[in-house]
């Protein structure tokens, strides 16, 4: 029988179809429509093939503003996911005490991104602020304006600080969501609280996990406001992440063409790692080979 | 050289768990705890695992107080109800964990693990992950994981009550034949009747935390010592009526009456409980001794090649249980007829009074 010889099914089907084309087909059509034309105004434009492509691939600052990304979000997995692995192992499993650390774990969640920068900027200011003063006061030379690395330090603690609990309240949710047998079972075979972890709960967070670090990698590979509030990329280019040159150079410099261009190479690196992350973590755990 | 529960009590909270228990277990032995949800069954198991402490009371192991010994230093082994294996092993390495742990030598831990995955049928599927088997075949593998052990205590929570019904009598009588060969103290809880029966050996029912009787499952069954304990280890549920002994008349609600039967001889007259069931009732009469009751059918439910028969009268419902299949309109009149030999009388708070002697007929 064939199953689609009622045509009434596509009804059901459009909507979604439509919602789908104006929201996200549609806009993307046209960055590559940008991406092929050197816009000079409304009405004047060349079309140019793909020299904003090679221009883009080949252009220092933007490999430069890759790697500096590459890094970033590579730290921020390494960071967050095993700090939000180890806070949600020592959560409190029930009672009162479940109720309030996960409050307190999702406050950060719920500040908006730019009061975070904010607060970062002022707790961490050389002169007035709790961080940066104490810090310096302690000897060590403390300044995101100045120092590069104080600059990374500073945007990695509100990454940290800010997206962990979304990291932890995952974690938790999959760590419930373990039968209690199993606890007992691995209690009965004598295996170490590591062992527990490394043969139970670990492998039964794989599905957590592979969405936090999904989540968690292209949300680090966009970040924007953060350095934006901080520094705006500086000091120098030393916080100069993809999205804060692409910025620069489509708000800034009003290079629509390259822009659009840079903005489907930014799309396509960030598809296909998210897919190699994926494609790993599908059969991480499981003894098969990827 | 036995497993000896001493007036052991759980409490949790306001509630007990475990009501002041004491059980002897004897090595070689498989013995059902038989009890409905909440009854304490798998309290009671973890009490012997030492997953929990008693609140009062010692549990000693041939001879050897093991109150407080943690779990890790106890030899036992557990088969849960859900389905628990190590999801990122494969099944060989899954039953070679406890062996791994115990550091037993990498030929020894070979032949066994082998001799167990055979034992259980999974010979083929030692390079499975869990993942990759059918809830049967990953209870198959918990069950190997607690075997291979070789364990004094071998702990069973429900271990069949998530397969469908042919793996279950399947593996059902497979574990019968696998435990026979153990020294081990085999413990099983269930909540089926019918599953007591099938495996044998000794039962012990319990009922809100305390343990009602514990014998020879066959006597448990014959004889059981209370109202209680009848409708527990019966399936379908026992059928029990008021009645009332009168100057050796036994008046069983207000439509029958008989002369007492032999096995209830020497009862004092006043108020009882008559215990009949359902397999010994029938809807046509077999002798000019049998009791009569007339009722109307409610319900004819066909179980397996057996069929329960629900019916009632102003008085009393009942079930009974026939062999075949058989369909009865709604609302039909029909007598039940059932041998006053075949009669359990409990006392009027419960005890039993006088049980069948003709052998009960499974």
């Amino acid at each position: 029988m064939n199953k689609w010889n009622d045509n009434k099914a596509w009804f059901m089907v459009i909507p979604v179809f439509l919602v789908v084309a104006v929201s996200a087909i549609l806009p993307l059509m046209t960055v590559v429509n940008y991406s092929l034309q050197d816009i000079f105004s409304p009405t004047q434009r060349i079309f140019v093939g793909t020299e904003w492509y090679r221009d883009a691939l080949t252009d220092p600052r933007l490999q430069e503003a890759f790697g500096r990304q590459m890094l970033f979000s590579g730290l921020v997995l390494l960071i967050e996911i095993p700090l939000g692995i180890l806070i949600a192992l020592m959560m409190p499993k029930k009672g009162w005490g479940a109720s309030l650390s996960l409050v307190l774990v999702a406050l950060p969640l719920l500040i908006p991104w730019n009061v975070i920068g904010t607060i970062w900027i002022i707790f961490t200011r050389p002169d007035i602020g709790l961080f940066g003063a104490a810090i310096n006061h302690l000897g060590l030379v403390f300044d995101h304006t100045a120092s590069p690395l104080d600059a990374w330090i500073t945007v990695m603690l509100m990454e940290v600080w800010h997206w962990t609990p979304l990291v932890v309240l995952l974690a938790y949710a999959g760590l419930q969501a373990i039968p209690e047998a199993y606890f007992h079972a691995a209690k009965i075979d004598g295996a170490s609280s590591w062992a527990t972890f490394r043969y139970i709960q670990l492998p039964k967070l794989r599905g957590v996990l592979t969405i936090a670090i999904l989540l968690r990698f292209m949300d680090s590979f966009l970040i924007y406001a953060e350095p934006f509030v901080l520094t705006g990329g500086g000091p120098g280019n030393a916080t100069t992440f993809l999205s804060i040159y692409l910025v620069k150079i489509a708000v800034g410099q009003f290079d629509l063409g390259p822009a659009a261009a840079f903005s489907i190479i930014y799309f396509l690196i960030i598809l296909l790692i998210s897919w190699l992350f994926y494609q790993v973590l599908l059969k991480a755990g499981t003894g098969e080979k990827s | 050289m036995s497993l000896v529960l001493d007036k052991i009590c759980k409490h949790v909270g306001n509630e007990r768990h475990i009501d002041n228990i004491s059980l002897q277990l004897e090595p070689g032995t498989f013995n059902v705890l038989l009890g409905r949800t909440l009854a304490g069954k798998t309290s009671l198991m973890r009490l012997m695992a030492g997953l929990d402490r008693p609140s009062s009371g010692r549990l000693l192991m041939k001879g050897k107080d093991l109150t407080g010994l943690p779990v890790r230093q106890r030899d036992v082994a557990m088969v849960y109800q859900q389905f628990i294996n190590y999801p990122s092993m494969t099944v060989y390495k899954n039953i070679a964990s406890p062996l791994k742990l115990a550091k037993v030598n990498k030929k020894e831990l070979d032949r066994r693990v082998r001799e167990v995955a055979e034992m259980l049928h999974i010979e083929n599927l030692l390079d499975r992950l869990p993942v990759e088997l059918s809830g049967g075949q990953q209870q198959r593998t918990a069950i190997a994981r607690a075997l291979v052990k070789d364990a004094e205590l071998l702990l069973l929570d429900e271990p069949l009550v998530n397969l469908d019904y042919k793996l279950r009598e399947e593996l059902r009588i497979e574990m019968r034949e696998i435990f026979k060969r153990r020294d081990a103290i085999v413990v099983y809880a269930t909540t089926e009747p019918l599953e007591a029966l099938t495996l044998g050996g000794n039962t012990a029912v319990m009922h809100a935390g305390q343990l009602e009787q514990f014998g020879p499952t066959v006597e448990v069954y014959q004889n059981p010592q209370s109202s209680r304990i009848a409708k527990a280890f019966s399936d379908p549920q026992i059928n029990i009526v008021p009645a009332r002994l009168v100057g050796g008349q036994l008046h069983i609600g207000t439509a029958a009456s008989i002369p007492l039967a032999q096995h209830m001889h020497g009862l004092a007259d006043g108020e009882y409980q008559v215990g009949m069931r359902a397999n010994h009732l029938r809807l046509v009469q077999k002798s000019d001794e049998d009791l009569a009751f007339a009722a109307q059918v409610e319900i004819a439910e066909i179980s397996g090649s057996e069929t329960y028969i629900h019916l009632s009268n102003a008085e009393q419902s009942w079930t009974v249980q026939l062999p075949g299949i058989h369909s009865y309109p709604m609302g039909a009149a029909a007598t039940i007829y059932i041998n006053p030999s075949q009669l359990y009388l409990f006392t009027a708070q419960g005890q039993l009074a006088a049980s069948t002697q003709t052998a009960a007929r499974i």
